[in-house]
C-alpha cells in the first residue's frame, strides 16, 4: 500500500545510496573506535525515511531489490576490504583478540543497519522469501570471515589449552568470547562450534591424556595415579565452566575417562603392591573411596574393581582355610577358630563395602560370591556347616560359664552365625549337627540358657523359614514342658507312699523333633529298674495313648564310689553306672560276662569299658593293662583309686557319627527332591526336563543344592514308579500322571 | 527267541495293549465267506505245533516250527511273528494269536508262512512300526507278574537281536558298557527306549550332538561318559 506522498520528491537510486553510503561510512568509524561523532536523531530518522521512501516508491523507482543487495554488500566489502585483513595479519593470541573484537563490532554494525534498513524487514524480505536482515548480516561474517579464519582460530585455541593444561596461565575471558563466536556463527545450530572447534579439542585432548597415563602408569602406584586422574577430571570440569560450551561437559569427561580409567583399568587395579588387592589388604580406606568414586563414574566401570574385590576376598578366605588344613594336619584337630576368624574377615570386607563402596551392590554381591567359595570348602575333611555347628556348641558352653559376655556380644556372635550360614549351600548339614549338639546341650548339660538358645533360633527362622527350625523349637518346648513332668512324678511318688529309693528324673522327648536315637535293651541295675516302672506308672495317670522308649545312653548318674582312702562321687551316664554296679556284687568280670549281663552291643561296651579303664580315671583294673579293650579281657573294681577332688565326672566320648548325619541328610535331600518334583509336575502337568531340573533346584536351594547327576536319578526312579512319564511325541518333557 | 528259564509257569495277564500301527485286517464279507477248509488249514497247521495237553505252542512247539521254517531260534524274525500276534506271553503261541497272524499274513501252510517272512519283516522295519516292535521286544521278554525290569544279560542279547543289524557299531559299544559297568544290574524300560532315542539322534561313535543337560537317562549318560574316557 502506499500513501500518497504528493509532496515528498522521488528519490532515486544514485542520491538515495549516497546517503546510505555516508552513515555506514560513519558507523564504520564509531565502531573502530576513531574519532567520530555521534549519530544525531536527525540523521537517524533521515536514514530511515530514506530507506522508507525507496522501498515504498512505485515501480521502477522501488529499490528493495537494489537495496537488500546494498545491505549484503555492505558487510561483504567490509568484510573483504577490512575485517578479514586486519585479522589475518596478526598472529597467535592476538589473532584471536582481534577475531573476537571484529566479531562484536559486526554484531553491533548488524544492529545499526538493521535499524536503517528496517522497512525491509516489513514487507520485502519475507515477500521475497529471503533472510531477514538480522540473518543475512550474520551470515555474511559468517561467509567472508568466520570461514577463512576458523581453523587458525582453532590451532590458536587448542594451544592456549594446551599450556594452560601445562599449568601456564592464560586469558580465559578471549577464550570465552571466541569458543561464543563459534557458537553463534552456527545460527541455529551447534554444528560450527562441534565440528570446527569441539571435534578437534576432544582429540586433542584424548591424545594428551594417553600420553599422561602412559607415564603415570609406568612411574606412580596405583593411588598416586587415582589421585592425578581425580585431579585431572576436576580441572577439565572447572575449564568447562571457565570457557567451552556446557554440552562438551559429558563429551569431554567421558574422553577423559576412557583414557585415565578405562583403558588401563586392568594395569592399574591389578599394579603389584599398590593395586586393589594391596589396598584392600593395608586397609587404605581412602584410596579405596578414591577407587570408588573414580569408577562409579563410568557406565560398567565399577566391575573391574568389584571384580578384583571378590577375587582378593576369595583368596584372603582360601588362605585361611589352607592354614586351618595345615593346622589341623599337624595338630589332627580341626580349630573353631577358624569360624572366628571367618567372621572377623566378613565384618573387615563388609566395613569396605559401606563404607568405601557406599553399599552398592555389586559389591555385596562380589563379597557373597567370595565367601560362597571358600565357606563350602572342607576343613580336615569336616564341611564347615560341621563346623559352623561346633561352633555355635561351644560359643553356647562357654558363654553359660564365662559371665563376662555381655549380652550384645552374644547378640552378634549370633548375627555373625546367621549371616555365614547363608553363604554355606548345605544349610541342611547344619541343621542337623547343630540339632544334635543341641540335643546333647540340652539333655547332658543341665544348665542351658533358654534364653539364648531361643534366640538364635529366631533369627534363623527369620533368615531361612519356619521348616528350618521347626524341630529345634520343638526340642526346647519339650524341655520346659519335661519340667512339669518332673514336679507332677514328684507329687506322685510323694503321694504314692513308697519310698522314693533313689532320686530320679525322666525327661520326656517328643520324637519326631529330636534326633533318632537307638534304643538297646540295657539290662539297668535292679535299683533302677524299679524306678523306671514307677515314673512309667505316673505317665500312664497322664496320657494313655503315648509310647514311652528309653534311650539310656542320654542318660546321666551319680553314684557313690566306695574307694579305700575315701569316698568319691562319679558322675557317670548311665551305660557306665549300669557297667560299674555289675561290681557290686561281683569282685571280677570278663568281657564276656559283662555284655551277657548287661546285654550292651560290642561298640557301646568297649567304649564304655576304655572310659572306666584307660582313660584319665581308672575305675576298673584291667587285665591286661593295654591301651585298648579286646573282647578277652577282665576287669576288676580298682578300690585304690582316688583323687584330690571329692567329685569327679567321668567322661563318655559320644561316638562320631558325622558320617551317619551326612547320609541321614543325604537321604532326607532325596526325599525332598522326590516332594519337589512331584510337587512342581503337579503343579505344571507338562514341563521340560531342563525347566524340571532348574525349577527344582531355585525351590531346594534355600536348604541346599542338589547335584543335578540326583535329580536325574530321582526323576528316572519317578518314571519307574509311575509318578511321571515322558512324553512320546517329545522325550525332553514329561508328563504328571494323576 | 531267548526263552525264559524252565520257571513254574505263571500265566501273565495281558500285557498293556500294545499300538500297533500294523494292520489288523478285519475279517471282510468276502473273507468270511472265505470256506471252512481255509480257516481249519490254518487251525491244521496251528494243532501241528501245538501241545496237545495245554492247546497252546509251547517252547518246545516253537522250536519245531523254527526248524520247519528253516529259521534258527534265536532269530529276530520269530519275534516279528510274535509282535504280528500280539502275543501275550514269552514262548507261547495261542490259537488266537497264530490266527491273527497267520491270517495278516495270508499264510496257511508252513511254506506260505516262509515266503511271508520276508514281508513280514519289511513291514516291521518301517520307521512307525520298528518303534513299537521294540517296546514289544522287551516287554516281551517280562515273564514275572509285575515284573518291571530284564536282566544285564537278557538286555545284551535282545539287544543284538534287535537293532544288531541296523545299530551295529552303537550295539557292540554299548553292551560292552553294560558289561563292564557295576551300578546297573538290570534295565527298565525307559532306558530301553531311550538306547533306541539315541541309536536315532545321537552320531556316533563321535556324539557330538549328545548332551549331558537333557533328559537321557542316567545310564546312557554314563555310557556317554565312559565313552568319552575311551577316546581321550
Amino acid at each position: 500500500m502506499v500513501f500518497g506522498r504528493i509532496d515528498r520528491p522521488i528519490i532515486f537510486w544514485e542520491d538515495g545510496s549516497s546517503i546510505i553510503d555516508e552513515s555506514v561510512t560513519k558507523l564504520k568509524r564509531i565502531l573502530e573506535g576513531k574519532p567520530e561523532t555521534a549519530f544525531v536523531t536527525e540523521q537517524y530518522m533521515k536514514n530511515y525515511t530514506t530507506i522508507y521512501d525507496m522501498c515504498t516508491q512505485k515501480p521502477p523507482e522501488n529499490y528493495s531489490d537494489q537495496l537488500y543487495n546494498k545491505f549484503r554488500g555492505i558487510f561483504e566489502e567490509y568484510a573483504k576490504q577490512t575485517v578479514l585483513p586486519s585479522i589475518m595479519e596478526k598472529h597467535d593470541e592476538y589473532m584471536l583478540r582481534e577475531f573476537s573484537q571484529r566479531w562484536d563490532i559486526n554484531k553491533i554494525m548488524v544492529k545499526w543497519l538493521s535499524h536503517f534498513f528496517f522497512y525491509l524487514d516489513r514487507f520485502y524480505t519475507a515477500r521475497a522469501n529471503l533472510p531477514n536482515l538480522n540473518k543475512a548480516g550474520m551470515t555474511c561474517f559468517r561467509d567472508h570471515v568466520y570461514e577463512s579464519i576458523h581453523f587458525n582460530a582453532k590451532q590458536v585455541i587448542i594451544a592456549l589449552i594446551h599450556k594452560e593444561r601445562e599449568d601456564q596461565q592464560i586469558d580465559r575471558a578471549l577464550l570465552k568470547n571466541v569458543l561464543d563466536l563459534f557458537v553463534q556463527n552456527g545460527m541455529e545450530s551447534m554444528d560450527r562450534y562441534e565440528n570446527d572447534f569441539e571435534k578437534f579439542f576432544l582429540e586433542e585432548t584424548t591424545s594428551y591424556y594417553s600420553r599422561k597415563a602412559s607415564s603415570w602408569i609406568q612411574a606412580d602406584t596405583c593411588p598416586e595415579y587415582m589421585i592425578k586422574a581425580e585431579e585431572s577430571l576436576k580441572k577439565e570440569k572447572e575449564r568447562v565452566t571457565h570457557y567451552l560450551h556446557s554440552d562438551t561437559e559429558p563429551k569431554l569427561i567421558k574422553g577423559v575417562q576412557d583414557v585415565l580409567l578405562v583403558s588401563v583399568a586392568k594395569d592399574l587395579l591389578e599394579m603389584e603392591d599398590s593395586g586393589c588387592s594391596a589396598l584392600l589388604r593395608d586397609d587404605k580406606t581412602d584410596d579405596l573411596a578414591r577407587m570408588y568414586r573414580l569408577y562409579h563414574a563410568i557406565p560398567k566401570g565399577l566391575e573391574p574393581v568389584s571384580e578384583a574385590f571378590r577375587l582378593h576376598v576369595t583368596s584372603e578366605g582360601n588362605t585361611l582355610i589352607r592354614q586351618a588344613e595345615d593346622k589341623a594336619t599337624n595338630n589332627n584337630v580341626v580349630e573353631q577358630d577358624v569360624i572366628r576368624r571367618i567372621i572377623d574377615l566378613h565384618h573387615k570386607y563388609m566395613v569396605y563395602v559401606t563404607e568405601c563402596f557406599q553399599n552398592h551392590t555389586l559389591f555385596y554381591k562380589a563379597l557373597k560370591q567370595a565367601f560362597e567359595i571358600f565357606c563350602n570348602k572342607k576343613v580336615a575333611g569336616i564341611s564347615s556347616a560341621e563346623l559352623l555347628a561346633m561352633f555355635c556348641d561351644n560359643f553356647f558352653k562357654k558363654s553359660l560359664n564365662d559371665k563376662s559376655n555381655d549380652e550384645s556380644t552374644i547378640e552378634s556372635t549370633i548375627e555373625n552365625v546367621v549371616k555365614l550360614l547363608d553363604y554355606i549351600s548345605d544349610k541342611d548339614h547344619f541343621a542337623e549337627f547343630y540339632r544334635k549338639k543341641l540335643a546333647r546341650r540340652l539333655l547332658l548339660d543341665r544348665n542351658f540358657n533358654d534364653e539364648h538358645e531361643r534366640t538364635i533360633l529366631t533369627k534363623l527362622k527369620a533368615q531361612f523359614g519356619g521348616q528350618f527350625t521347626s524341630k529345634m523349637e520343638g526340642m526346647l518346648t519339650d524341655m520346659q514342658l519335661a519340667k512339669e513332668h518332673h514336679s507332677g512324678f514328684d507329687t506322685y511318688i510323694g503321694n504314692s507312699g513308697k519310698p522314693k529309693g533313689m532320686d530320679f528324673t525322666v525327661t520326656v522327648l517328643t520324637t519326631g523333633f529330636w534326633p533318632s536315637y537307638k534304643t538297646s535293651d540295657l539290662n539297668l541295675p535292679l535299683e533302677m529298674v524299679s524306678c523306671i516302672e514307677s515314673f512309667k506308672a505316673y505317665y500312664e495317670t497322664k496320657t494313655k495313648h503315648r509310647k514311652l522308649m528309653l534311650i539310656y545312653s542320654l542318660g546321666n548318674c551319680h553314684l557313690n564310689g566306695r574307694f579305700d582312702s575315701k569316698p568319691i562321687e562319679l558322675i557317670v551316664s548311665t551305660y557306665q553306672a549300669a557297667v560299674l554296679c555289675a561290681f557290686n556284687n561281683t569282685e571280677r568280670l570278663t568281657y564276656q560276662e559283662l555284655l551277657e549281663q548287661l546285654n550292651l552291643g560290642h561298640e557301646d561296651l568297649a567304649r564304655v569299658l576304655h572310659s572306666l579303664s584307660c582313660s584319665k580315671y581308672k575305675i576298673l583294673n584291667k587285665e591286661p593293662a593295654t591301651k585298648t579293650i579286646s573282647k578277652t579281657d577282665s576287669f576288676e573294681f580298682n578300690s585304690k583309686f582316688t583323687d584330690k577332688l571329692r567329685r569327679i565326672r567321668v567322661p563318655l566320648p559320644p561316638i562320631d557319627d558325622r558320617r551317619r548325619v551326612v547320609e541321614d541328610v543325604d537321604n532326607d535331600r532325596r526325599y525332598a527332591i522326590d516332594a519337589c518334583l512331584v510337587r512342581i509336575m503337579k503343579s505344571r502337568k507338562v514341563f521340560s526336563h531342563q525347566q524340571l531340573v532348574s525349577e527344582c533346584i531355585e525351590q531346594l536351594s534355600r536348604m541346599f543344592k542338589p547335584d543335578i547327576k540326583v535329580i536325574k536319578k530321582r526323576i528316572e526312579d519317578l518314571i519307574g514308579r509311575e509318578f511321571l512319564e515322558r512324553d512320546t511325541e517329545n522325550p525332553n518333557t514329561y508328563k504328571y500322571v494323576a | 527267541m531267548p526263552r525264559s528259564a524252565s520257571k513254574t509257569s505263571k500265566k501273565r495277564t495281558q500285557p498293556d495293549s500294545v499300538t500297533s500301527s500294523a494292520t489288523d485286517p478285519v475279517p471282510s464279507a468276502s473273507s468270511k465267506k472265505k470256506s471252512c477248509k481255509e480257516m481249519d488249514a490254518t487251525d491244521q497247521l496251528f494243532y501241528k505245533y501245538a501241545n496237545t495237553s495245554s492247546g497252546v505252542i509251547d517252547p518246545e512247539g516253537i522250536e519245531k516250527l523254527c526248524s520247519s521254517l528253516k529259521v534258527p531260534h534265536t532269530d529276530i524274525r520269530i519275534l516279528m511273528l510274535a509282535w504280528r500276534m500280539k502275543a501275550a506271553r514269552q514262548g507261547y503261541f495261542t490259537k488266537a494269536e497264530w490266527r491273527i497272524a497267520l491270517t495278516a499274513l495270508k499264510a496257511d501252510t508252513i511254506n506260505k508262512l516262509k515266503k511271508a517272512l520276508p514281508e513280514l519283516e519289511k513291514e516291521v522295519r518301517k520307521p512307525l512300526n520298528f518303534r513299537d516292535f521294540y517296546a514289544y521286544a522287551f516287554k516281551y521278554c517280562l515273564t514275572e507278574e509285575r515284573q518291571r525290569i530284564l536282566e544285564i544279560e537278557t538286555i545284551c542279547k535282545l539287544l543284538d537281536m534287535v537293532l544288531g543289524s541296523t545299530f551295529r557299531a552303537q550295539v557292540d559299544y554299548f553292551v560292552n558298557y553294560l558289561n563292564n559297568q557295576k551300578e546297573y544290574k538290570a534295565i527298565d524300560m525307559d532306558q530301553w527306549m531311550g538306547f533306541y532315542r539315541f541309536c536315532n539322534e545321537i552320531s556316533f561313535p563321535d556324539m557330538i550332538n549328545y548332551n549331558l543337560e537333557h533328559s537321557w537317562p542316567c545310564i546312557l549318560d554314563n555310557f556317554f561318559e565312559w565313552m568319552r574316557s575311551k577316546q581321550a
